[in-house]
């Protein structure tokens, strides 16, 4: 399996494309993953779940932007150059 | 040890900023007046008088080949554009890592080299693996030699790149991008472990001071275990390569769950409460029994191409 640099970028944005799709309402409460179903265990032991979510939260904020002008460059190098 | 890393710059720039003198210059040498400003504000900024009139002296010395005051002033307004330009990305980088907390895994020493590569071949007898600290900051790897550097890693991986080309060499199967293709799959697979021993940390709350440094480093050993298993395969064949696959692998798993043990287990005053950290232990025991299995795939998936 011989990785090169340009393909963990592309599994790289792959993932967190997944990610960011995940839509909070539709799909995520659905299933029990919803941020407002995680509150109750004061402490320092949130346990994974909770961790789980919160990290796939704070990962649909933040990469919100971003990912919307790296996915245009890379549409626009993948048209020009295959 | 910052007496030793002054007076140890300070050589090479005394030596550095005297010209050969009696040589035939053939062109203008003007290397030998900027960079010596450059290197000295880079490594010493406490001691920029002491330097600034060692250099002097050596400009004066390659000035004295310029009749033209136009060329002096030249250079020196080159000279301090640099000076700008590497404040400039001095700053910008240090915006992204802290070039501090990179520079205390650097500092290393040929004793704590020679031990940990021992620690890290035959790390049975060692007995003490706590990291020492020092009023909590931890000791540099100069002071205490179960610290994590960088050096080593760093110097083993290019090691390793190196040492696959031989091998490929040898095998009459070498070419340039083989080369290159070899360096990025062994940086890829070092990315991808440190990402997801990161992650297990993160998801498990796991609060420990080990760093994104630290985590590289130790992740960065196998490459000596990868080397010498290299080597033995290219002298002694493969049955030489499976024996050192085996010496190595098991010295580096030893190695890896006593350095994380100490880091990731909870020790016994820890202030959790009792209650609700039952089920923790045994999670954290998968991460390093994890991490320390993952050790010997990973050797032998990069290594097991080079010896045929």
């Amino acid at each position: 399996m011989a990785f090169t640099l340009y393909s963990l970028i592309q599994a790289a944005i792959l993932c967190v494309n997944a990610v960011a799709v995940l839509h909070e309402e539709r799909f995520l409460t659905k299933i029990g993953w919803g941020v407002d179903q995680s509150v109750g265990g004061f402490g320092d032991e949130p346990g994974i779940k909770v961790q789980l979510m919160n990290l796939v939260r704070s990962v649909r904020t933040v990469m919100r932007v971003p990912l919307i002008a790296v996915n245009s460059v890379c549409i626009v190098l993948l048209l020009l150059f295959g | 040890e910052d007496l030793d890393c002054h007076s140890y710059n300070n050589v090479g720039q005394r030596g550095r900023a005297a010209p050969p003198a009696g040589d035939s210059v053939l062109f203008e040498d003007t290397s030998s007046a900027a960079p010596a400003m450059n290197n000295q504000g880079y490594y010493t900024p406490g001691y920029n008088m002491g330097g600034t009139s060692n250099d002097m002296q050596g400009g004066a010395g390659v000035n004295n080949l310029f009749t033209d005051p136009m060329a002096n002033a030249a250079m020196m307004y080159g000279s301090s554009l640099a000076n700008q330009g590497k404040d400039m990305v001095n700053k910008e980088i240090s915006r992204f890592m802290s070039v501090n907390k990179l520079k205390y895994f650097f500092a290393v020493d040929t004793r704590y080299v020679l031990k940990k590569l021992m620690i890290l071949m035959f790390p049975y007898t060692h007995q003490d693996w706590e990291v020492r600290y020092h009023r909590d900051t931890p000791l540099t790897p100069r002071q205490d030699v179960n610290a994590p550097d960088l050096y080593i890693p760093t110097m083993a991986f290019i090691t390793y790149i190196l040492l696959a080309g031989m091998a490929l060499g040898i095998q009459k199967r070498f070419s340039p991008e083989v080369l290159g293709l070899c360096a990025s799959t062994a940086l890829v697979w070092i990315i991808i472990e440190v990402l997801v021993m990161l992650l297990s940390l993160y998801l498990l709350t796991v609060h420990s001071d080990l760093s994104t440094f630290d985590l590289i480093a130790y992740s960065g050993y196998k490459y000596v275990g990868m080397i010498f298993t290299v080597l033995c395969g290219l002298l002694f064949g493969s049955d030489g390569y499976f024996v050192a696959l085996a010496w190595s692998s098991c010295a580096l798993m030893f190695f890896i769950v006593r350095s994380l043990k100490m880091k990731i287990l909870p020790s016994l005053s820890s202030d959790s409460m009792g209650m609700g950290s039952s089920a923790k232990p045994q999670l954290r025991l998968y991460i390093t029994v994890a991490t320390a299995v993952f050790q010997p795939i990973i050797i032998y998936w990069l290594t097991s191409h080079l010896v045929r």
